[in-house]
């Protein structure tokens, strides 16, 4: 452990906001980066359900109208 | 041979006609180049010395942006009135074709621009070795903008918004040739030799033409579907 | 050998291949990266020079080296798309593309919050940092290239030659970029003298370094799940797979 407190930790010898603008512009690029794949997987899954549900609609609607 | 070499001679024929008969568009970049250049002393200053230091800097960044403007004519309207499919059809080789008409776009767009060069220099009082220099490698740096920018016309012909995606491809590929360039003008102006900054871009010259036009013609196939 | 490489040339076969890389990659990555993160933020000795600024570089190199890796790993995918026509190669390249920009954006920042305190300055036309900004343009070039396209397997084609162009100038630009800043900036910021580095400080970034590689690794399998399911979402085969899930 190379800091006393969390104070001392949080300041990082005085390049506090330097090191903690890098890590957390790191963090959420890398954050934002899984979040928009994952939305996409999402995305593809709705698709895909709500053109099986629509094609089962218009069958269903077909035969009714015979 | 013959035969190809007829079909470079024709190729080139066409193209020229083509070009000349259009001849505002022959002329625009050329303008462009001009208007750039008249540009820059108002925008950073009159003072001699300054211009002379960056002078060659602008002359090439003019050039570059005068080529991406008109890289486009070089395949957009055969592309469009059907002439690029009725080539690949007819089985004629296209990687002669594409270097017939890239040498072309060279002659058309970028000679005219080397021989405005002298007085471009003398708008940014640039020495005569610098001019010189400048002219050298224009006429070696040209031609290899040509051919670059063919690979990404080739590319994005087929796209109703290619233009501005042109840029945003070539420009990272032509910065190499840009720092050799001004260099070697840099080292002319303190009168050092400038042979090593000409060898590498001649070095990069002959390896773009060894691949460029089969790029091109690839990329071509790719863009006819 | 060959038999074995060529069965993932077809979606399905490639698709089940990611789903199982995936599982090994993702998990391991994020452990790697949090022992590793944690490790060089909080018990590492301080730089005797830089003093606590330097635990920066447990992030910065990484993402520096992936966003080079990256590059080549797309120009090999783009190559092998256009020599043996696989349709799934340029989907491995496109899903490695927006990975790579990332890894890319990420060096630079870093780089420039590293620099603000050290250099004085968030950005200097320094070799490196040119050749990575240049590099920044390329995947981006790529990457726009391939959106423009409509016809998503043409578009592959395109931007798999454009990788190809940038991967031949990447050298070109380098050494051009390392050539120019040595002309003319002179030794103004000479790289800080490194002495061997000590191994408590070594190894979390090794560490880190495995962490990033499993996770732009984890990350572009999952983009390449991703359009493999776009671009063949006609095919029985997905339909079968996504509505057996829902039972």
């Amino acid at each position: 452990m190379q800091f006393d407190s969390l104070s001392a930790f949080l300041e990082m010898g005085g390049y506090g906001f330097f090191v903690w603008l890098a890590f957390g512009v790191t963090l959420g690029a890398m954050i934002l980066l899984v979040v928009q794949s994952s939305l996409d997987t999402k995305h593809l899954e709705k698709e895909i359900k709500d053109t099986h549900a629509r094609k089962a609609r218009m069958r269903a609607a077909a035969k009714e109208g015979l | 041979m013959s035969s190809s070499f007829s079909i470079i001679n024709g190729v080139m024929r066409r193209d020229l006609i083509l070009a000349f008969r259009q001849k505002a568009e022959l002329a625009q970049p050329l303008m462009f180049v001009l208007m750039v250049v008249t540009l820059f002393p108002l925008g950073v200053g009159p003072s001699p010395e300054l211009l002379q230091r960056i002078g060659p800097g602008i002359i090439w960044i003019a050039a570059i942006l005068s080529g991406l403007m008109g890289m486009e004519r070089m395949f957009r309207d055969d592309y469009h009135d059907g002439s690029t499919e009725q080539m690949l059809v007819s089985g004629m080789p296209m990687v002669l074709v594409s270097a017939a008409k890239i040498f072309c776009h060279w002659l058309v767009s970028f000679v005219p621009l080397i021989i405005l060069t002298p007085l471009l220099a003398v708008f940014l009082n640039l020495t005569w070795d610098m001019t010189v220099a400048l002219m050298i490698t224009l006429l070696i740096g040209t031609p290899v903008l040509s051919m670059l920018g063919a690979i990404g016309v080739a590319l994005t012909v087929g796209l109703r918004k290619g233009g501005l995606i042109l840029s945003l491809l070539l420009i990272p590929v032509f910065i190499p040739l840009l720092i050799f360039a001004t260099s070697a003008i840099e080292s002319a102006s303190m009168r050092l030799p400038y042979l090593p900054q000409l060898a590498i871009m001649g070095a990069i010259l002959l390896l773009t033409a060894a691949l460029a036009p089969v790029a091109v013609s690839y990329a071509l196939k790719v863009s006819q579907h | 050998m060959w038999k074995w490489f060529s069965q993932y040339a077809k979606p399905e076969k490639a698709y089940q291949l990611c789903g199982t890389l995936f599982r090994w990659f993702w998990l391991p990555s994020l452990l790697l990266i949090l022992v590793g993160t944690v490790w060089g933020l909080v018990f590492a000795p301080q730089d005797y020079q830089q003093g606590d600024s330097f635990r920066i570089i447990y992030i910065h190199v990484p993402s520096a080296l992936l966003s080079m890796s990256a590059y080549v790993a797309m120009a090999v995918a783009a190559l092998v798309g256009l020599v043996w026509q696989w349709r799934t190669a340029y989907m491995a390249m496109i899903a490695i593309a927006p990975v790579g920009a990332v890894m890319t954006f990420i060096a630079l920042f870093t780089g420039a919050a590293w620099g603000k305190p050290m250099w004085g300055t968030w950005w200097i036309w320094d070799a490196r940092l040119t050749s990575q900004l240049i590099l920044l343009f390329l995947y981006l070039g790529v990457i726009a290239l391939y959106s423009a396209f409509d016809d998503k397997q043409q578009g592959g084609k395109a931007a798999g030659i454009m990788a190809l162009v940038g991967v031949v100038n990447i050298p070109i630009i380098h050494y051009s970029v390392e050539w120019w800043n040595t002309l003319h900036q002179g030794a103004t910021i000479t790289k800080f003298d490194k002495p061997s580095i000590a191994p408590e400080m070594l190894w979390p970034l090794l560490i880190n370094l495995l962490g990033f590689a499993l996770f732009v690794a984890a990350v572009s399998i999952k983009r390449m799940r991703n359009e493999i399911v776009r671009r063949e979402i006609h095919r029985p085969w997905i339909k079968s797979l996504f509505l057996e899930n829902e039972k």
